[in-house]
């Protein structure tokens, strides 16, 4: 979650463009260590998480090569390596490392992902809605008053074991709710990596991509709505 | 390679403690004396001074009351957290501010003081063994240890003299000295079962990298409660077989204690033994044989308990129990052959152990102390932080900023403002744990949020909660609208402030050079300055309850007692000293009565009863 709090919304590559190495001050290209005194320098915050995996921004990602570079950034910023090092340096090494755990863990999950995209690419999309929609809302109300029921009624009596073997069936009903929208999201990462890739600027295109982006807020939030459901549902009966 | 300062390795164990160093690319641990490599955890106030380990140990039945062991089951605690195992502790414990107190003999000791008398021991021992000054080292804790209990160990570091440049989880400690050792790649459980904690990792060790994937715990489960167990069951057999009841007589109380761990270790290869215990008064002695299988009912309850912080573990790292590759057994306890059963019934395969389990963590220190000093450059320990972090919101509410098992270092941000116009502080309550409600998780600190006095929700102030790879917190703070640091006063809920740590270390330094019997004197002095205090204060507000020859003896006693403060001789002083308090006996009761009768004055019956 705290990937939310980490980075604002706007324009990341522009923050990219790095200036002066803050040791020697000399005018930086190297990625992560100044050219010329080999300090490590800070990685922004806002910093595109994509770009610092060095992957393209799409919703379908090479895992191998994401965990690769995870393990090779996390042996150049890691403060286990700047114990001899300057309090600058280490200051900067222990930023890096928190800003690149929260990184990796951002995109080795594919939902974490494709909010995180989500965030990114905002712009047209900000303005969906992320109040459940009114038919999974009465559910959730339904719902929440069987589970009510249950909580107050004897678990041993007929009724208490009626409403439990209904609950049962409603977690179940979820849980494929669930599945079904994991595979939903699956086919509209695809679609949307394939539009990406193809890199079209046309009107139409435009219109295509808002739609997916759109699709893809409202099931991500209405996911959440479910897995929260589901979750407390099996506290109550497990 | 510039010769960089050694950095040594400690396990600092409930039990027992062990150092290491790295020698020519392999741990090794460093034997005392007596050719020991472990010291046992116990710390003892003898006439002589404080002693520690193996000589300590004896005092254990011989003055129980005055020698400390497990403390590590304290360390970062409050006395209302250990209030229900009080009555097996033969020493006495208080409270102060937060933190619990040992008393021996006329002072109170801290935990993390208690805890740097044992890492002296082993900063000599390394010291004596190298040859050389050791002032920087790696300290191992259990994963589970919270944020409190891992300041204070770094704290007990500090007290001892000794820089502690990294805080390491034993069983991520353990899993560096087998990766070493077999230069595995794959998935693996550490199973580490200790003497007073129990701990579960689960890593993935690949191309060097050892990536914690999940941990989980219990911070109060270990070999001593198997031997409380066993202890009870001989207690209550002395009780009904023999009448006599231990539980008063301390020395006996740790005889039955230390019987019953002797009994429960011979039981690992054994399948019966005999125990044999000396009654007090000469009332004979009791004597049972006990065999494995009545231990193995005994404690399966506990071992039991175990397993569900493994099963949390794995669920946490999206793992069944068929993709680990590899379990590693460490910790003491992992000897029973009870626990290595449930272990591989649990895992469905047997346990490594390999390397003794009493040395593999300070081993894997050793190898992290040699990574910090660039030694070791080929491998990195990637470990979690345990519990989630979080601050207090609306409604006694925890909202979680870092959850647990989050790759650390970690850093979160939040933003705070004001709700109320010209507000020139925001309150923030730190809380760890995986409760929804405040009160079920535990408090770390708090601070109070500097905020210059501006219109409700303009202030915008971006706090940063950041667990550095030690598993400890820092929190700073900036304001977004000048950009300004603002530097935070963190008060913590369970620890030592930076003042009492800082006197804690000058104290250490002080008592290091003085002879036991200067220390005394000084002690001796301010304990009579400070009755000498009291005294004249009760005089002044007490005098004209007592008969005037009272009056008369008090004030002889209290010159004989200036006298003999200003003279070099403790034992004198001592016996001033009780000779005032018997003769300021009346005047203390008359006193108290005073107070109670005034108290009571004005009440109603049933209000007093």
């Amino acid at each position: 979650m705290d990937h939310h709090h980490a980075h604002s919304t706007g324009s990341r590559d522009l923050r990219m463009a790095r200036s002066m190495c803050w040791h020697c001050q000399s005018e930086m290209a190297g990625e992560y260590f100044c050219e010329r005194c080999v300090k490590v320098q800070p990685v922004s915050k806002d910093t595109d998480y994509f770009i610092c995996f060095g992957l393209p921004r799409r919703l379908t990602i090479d895992q191998n090569k994401l965990e690769a570079k995870f393990y090779e950034l996390s042996r150049a910023f890691h403060p286990d390596f700047y114990q001899n090092k300057s309090d600058a340096e280490q200051a900067i090494s222990l930023g890096n490392s928190a800003t690149l755990n929260t990184a990796y863990r951002t995109l080795r999950d594919p939902i974490q992902r494709a909010e995180y995209l989500l965030d990114l690419e905002a712009g047209s999309v900000k303005e969906i809605r992320t109040s459940p929609p009114s038919d999974l809302f009465e559910e959730i109300l339904e719902l929440q008053e069987t589970v009510e029921a249950y909580r107050a009624s004897d678990r041993d009596s007929e009724t208490g074991r009626e409403i439990l073997a209904q609950l049962v069936a409603e977690r179940q009903a979820l849980d494929q709710r669930k599945q079904d929208m994991e595979h939903q999201l699956e086919q509209l990462f695809t679609d949307w990596d394939t539009l990406q890739d193809r890199g079209d600027a046309t009107s139409q295109a435009r219109a295509e991509r808002d739609r997916l982006l759109k699709q893809m807020r409202e099931i991500l939030s209405n996911r959440t709505y479910v897995k929260n459901i589901v979750n407390d549902l099996a506290e109550t009966i497990e | 390679m510039t010769a960089m300062a050694r950095i040594i390795g400690i396990d600092l164990g409930t039990t027992n403690s062990l150092v290491a160093y790295m020698k020519d690319g392999k741990p090794c641990v460093i034997p005392g004396r007596a050719g020991r490599a472990m010291v046992p955890s116990v710390v003892a106030m003898t006439d002589n001074g404080l002693i520690v380990g193996d000589s300590a140990k004896e005092h254990l039945t011989r003055s129980p009351e005055r020698t400390v062991y497990s403390v590590k089951r304290f360390m970062g605690k409050s006395l209302a957290d250990v209030q229900n195992e009080l009555a097996y502790f033969p020493y006495a414990l208080t409270e102060q501010g937060g933190v619990i107190r040992i008393k021996l003999g006329e002072k109170t000791y801290s935990p993390p003081q208690i805890s740097a008398m044992i890492l002296k021991e082993l900063k000599q021992r390394a010291e004596a063994h190298l040859g050389e000054s050791i002032t920087k080292a790696v300290i191992t804790v259990p994963a589970y240890f919270n944020d409190s209990q891992r300041q204070a160990t770094k704290d007990a570091g500090l007290i001892a003299g000794l820089e502690v440049l990294r805080i390491i989880n034993e069983p991520t400690a353990a899993s560096l000295a087998y990766g070493l050792q077999d230069k595995t790649q794959g998935t693996i459980a550490v199973y580490d079962f200790g003497g007073g904690t129990f701990d579960i990792s689960i890593l993935k060790l690949k191309n060097g990298i050892f990536e914690v994937l999940a941990t989980n715990g219990d911070t109060h489960l270990g070999g001593d409660d198997l031997d409380r167990r066993i202890a009870d069951l001989f207690l209550s057999e002395i009780q009904t077989g023999h009448h006599i009841d231990l539980t008063a007589s301390p020395d006996h109380m740790q005889a039955v204690r230390l019987e019953a761990e002797r009994a429960k270790i011979r039981l690992s290869d054994e399948l019966n033994t005999q125990i044999e215990v000396e009654l007090p008064d000469g009332k004979g002695r009791y004597s049972r044989e006990l065999t494995r299988d009545q231990l193995e009912s005994m404690v399966m309850e506990i071992i039991e308990r175990t397993l569900a912080p493994c099963r949390l573990a794995l669920k946490d790292a999206e793992l069944t129990t068929a993709q680990i590759d590899e379990i590693v057994l460490v910790g003491g306890s992992t000897r029973m052959p009870l626990v290595r059963q449930r272990v591989q019934e649990l895992f469905g395969k047997q346990p490594h152990c390999n390397l003794n389990p009493d040395e593999v963590v300070a081993l894997g220190a050793a190898v992290q102390a040699d990574i910090l000093s660039g030694g070791t450059t080929d491998m990195l320990l990637l470990d979690v932080t345990p519990l989630s972090l979080g601050i207090e919101t609306m409604g006694g509410v925890m909202s979680s900023l870092i959850r647990r098992n989050t790759t650390i270092p970690a850093s979160a941000k939040e933003l705070f403002t004001t709700y109320v116009d010209g507000q020139t502080g925001v309150d923030i309550h730190i809380l760890q744990g995986e409760r929804e409600l405040v009160k079920d998780n535990r408090s770390l600190a708090r601070f109070r949020l500097k905020v210059p006095p501006l219109p409700a929700g303009v202030p915008r102030i971006e706090v940063t909660f950041l667990i550095d790879a030690n598993g400890i917190l820092n929190v700073t703070a900036a304001d977004m609208r000048t950009g300004q640091r603002q530097s935070i006063d963190v008060k913590p809920s369970y620890g030592l402030s930076d003042n009492e740590v800082e006197r804690m270390i000058e104290d250490s330094f002080k008592f290091a050079q003085e002879d036991v019997t200067a220390r005394k004197l000084i002690e001796a002095r301010l304990d009579a300055e400070a009755l000498i205090v009291t005294t004249e204060k009760s005089l002044a507000e007490g005098g004209r309850l007592v008969a005037e020859d009272v009056l008369a003896s008090i004030r002889a006693a209290l010159s004989a007692l200036t006298s003999a403060k200003d003279g070099h001789d403790p034992k004198a002083i001592r016996a001033r000293m009780a000779d005032l308090e018997l003769a300021a006996k009346p005047l203390s009761v008359a006193l108290l009565d005073d107070s109670l009768k005034r108290t009571l004055q004005g009440k109603t019956v049933t209000e007093i009863m």
